[in-house]
């Protein structure tokens, strides 16, 4: 072999092949077509309305929160199956705190941060410490928080729906940070120059349709601008790859894997806290069915991102780009007055055309045949 | 010479098995030690024992002269004590880049944060490749399209730049073809002759051959003794890694093709 002259058996790749490498890739041109599609079908239906617009963007934030945990947690090698539950209870916790035990809310919020991030730890530390496969063991989390969210309320209230959270949270500094809107002024201008409409009649009568963009979708971006820097930036984004691609490998390299897999349960358990306090902020009230099968949507939106089941590769992107086309469909199919139960059809096809591209992809990477 | 790194009387029990029954190893720096065994002699427990994986049960490690103790992989290579593992040296998945830092990766600060400098990293990357005469495509090549004997390479290459004074290379060369067992023979004669002490283990005889200084074999556990370069025969080598008679009794059987 000689220093410089290239080595006559690399082929020349083509750029296409060099794209298709990135892990984005299949959900730009997944994002790209779902619009085109609903642009087609769905134009005349107020989808792209503001109003419209803002339905679709909400519930896409809504699945890109928890994607961005389950997409660092993928990459690092494990799942997280609570997430849907750690919804539920972080709600329900919420609730029994400010509106049973009569706690100022912030103070409720803040507790159930704590108490989800360390139930987070929990699952973390119990994969490290048996070797199971965080499948099982979040498994078991799964069912264990949904029986206490449904059992606290019974017990203390008597019913599976505690309400009054929007009295409690009135005028509270934190609770505005999760239910509140951003930007009203400039979509009350938007209203005067005529560039949104306003409602015509009813209470509400002269106010723009939209009146602001709720922080929901602000925290969304920030997660997922957070976990992108975070995993292609930083020396923990080496070393999140690192424990997800081998474990071994990574250890005997120095890289503290048991402590990046721990903290990144504890994220994922963070993000299901921010989804379920924007959620119950946003309804006033929890209810013990809250986030139910959201760990799958957010695992579907992570895979259809691009990111490896097996872990070690992905994009956080890619999972962002995943809950777009997750929530556009949704609503789009809603907008396009197709049958609602079509939408699983859909979930399940896209789900598994993804997986195979990727697992397509990862040969390409690795040169396996 | 005075050895850099030794082991006096090592033993390391799990439990009721003992894994290593006193043994007695040393290396020096520019010397390459190569240390065989047939399968379950102890090869394994012995590496992980010298790069901080095990602590060992009885026995002292030294180190200049001076006997230290590992809590854990990262003391020993804080002690300048490397380890490429025969197929854990690399992540596929990961570029040559990432891998190439992993665990001690180059920090930028921008803003008031630590950023990984990829500039900087891919920049060492290539030039080490470069010297090792690997050609990458580039330094965002995966590592999973690279050879099995490159990515010994590149796992060797990690270790110095990163001032490995001792390297304990783990069968290196048993899943490879000719050609590349030659690459990587090659890399270890040039890596020795900078002054690292490098630890070979093998069960091949003619690859310890290659590049040896001195041989010591292993077996059940214990070291049988050491010899140096010109003092021993191919034959006696393998004779003592299998533990004697059935060897050769196997051997005149085969026609000496083992």
């Amino acid at each position: 072999m000689s220093d410089s002259t290239q080595d006559e058996r690399i082929k020349d790749i083509s750029p296409l092949r060099q794209a298709l490498v990135r892990p984005e890739l299949g959900s730009i041109a997944g994002a790209i077509i779902v619009f085109l599609f609903f642009g087609f079908l769905a134009f005349d239906s107020g989808m792209f309305s503001p109003r419209g617009v803002l339905n679709w963007s909400t519930v896409s934030a809504q699945f890109m929160i928890i994607a961005v945990g389950a997409c660092l947690l993928m990459i690092a090698g494990e799942f997280d199956l609570s997430v849907g539950s750690m919804i539920g209870f972080a709600g329900m916790m919420i609730a029994i705190f400010s509106v049973t035990l009569q706690w100022p809310v912030w103070t409720s919020i803040c507790v159930t941060f704590v108490l989800c991030i360390a139930l987070g730890a929990l699952n973390g530390y119990i994969v490290i410490r048996t070797g199971l496969p965080s499948f099982i063991v979040t498994l078991a989390f799964l069912f264990i928080l949904r029986g206490f969210t449904i059992f606290f309320p019974q017990l203390i209230e008597r019913k599976t729906i505690i309400g009054g959270v929007s009295d409690a949270a009135d005028g509270d500094w934190l609770a505005s940070l999760f239910g509140g809107k951003v930007g009203e002024p400039v979509f009350v201008w938007l209203a005067d120059l005529g560039l949104i409409d306003v409602f015509e009649r009813g209470s509400r009568a002269g106010q723009p349709v939209v009146d602001g963009i709720p922080a929901l979708i602000l925290w969304a971006i920030g997660l997922v601008i957070f976990g992108h820097f975070v995993l292609t930036r930083t020396r923990f984004g080496n070393w999140i790859f690192a424990s997800g691609g081998d474990a071994q490998a990574a250890r005997y390299a120095g890289v503290p894997v048991n402590r990046v897999k721990i903290l990144m349960f504890m994220f994922s358990a963070f993000c299901a806290c921010v989804f379920a306090t924007c959620q119950v902020m946003e309804f006033g009230s929890a209810g013990a069915d809250r986030g139910l099968l959201k760990e799958f949507e957010a695992i579907i939106a992570v895979v259809i991102g691009g990111a490896l089941l097996t872990g070690g590769y992905g994009s956080v992107i890619g999972a962002a780009l995943g809950a777009l086309i997750f929530g556009v469909v949704q609503q789009g199919l809603f907008f396009a007055g197709v049958e609602s139960s079509l939408f699983r059809v859909f979930l399940g096809v896209l789900l598994l055309a993804a997986v195979i591209l990727n697992t397509y992809i990862r040969r390409i990477i690795t040169g396996e045949k | 010479m005075d050895p850099l790194f030794e082991m006096q009387d090592v033993e390391k029990h799990f439990g009721t098995v003992i894994a290593l029954g006193g043994v007695n190893f040393s290396v020096s720096e520019g010397e390459c030690h190569c240390l065989l065994g047939d399968n379950g002699a102890g090869k394994s427990t012995l590496i992980k024992t010298m790069s901080g994986v095990h602590a060992p049960t009885s026995g002292r490690l030294l180190m200049r002269g001076q006997e230290v103790r590992f809590e854990d992989p990262r003391q020993a290579i804080s002690q300048g004590i490397a380890t490429v593992y025969q197929d854990l040296a690399m992540i596929p998945l990961m570029s040559v880049s990432r891998n190439f830092f992993m665990g001690n990766e180059p920090i930028k600060r921008r803003f008031g944060f630590n950023l990984f400098d990829h500039e900087q990293a891919d920049k060492v990357t290539m030039d080490e490749m470069r010297k090792m005469g690997i050609n990458l495509r580039g330094p965002h090549q995966a590592v999973g399209t690279l050879s099995g004997g490159e990515r010994q390479t590149v796992a060797i290459a990690r270790a110095v730049y990163f001032g490995a004074k001792v390297l304990i290379l783990d069968e290196p060369t048993s899943a490879l073809g000719v050609r590349q067992t030659a690459n990587v023979l090659a890399t270890v004669d040039r890596v020795r002759k900078n002054g690292i002490a490098v630890v070979f283990i093998t069960h091949n005889v003619r690859h310890a051959l290659a590049v040896g200084d001195r041989f010591t074999v292993l077996n059940r556990g214990k070291t049988l003794g050491t010899a140096n370069k010109g003092e021993i025969t191919p034959e006696e080598l393998q004779d003592l890694m299998a533990g004697g008679q059935e060897l050769v009794e196997l051997e005149s059987s085969l026609g000496g093709t083992v």
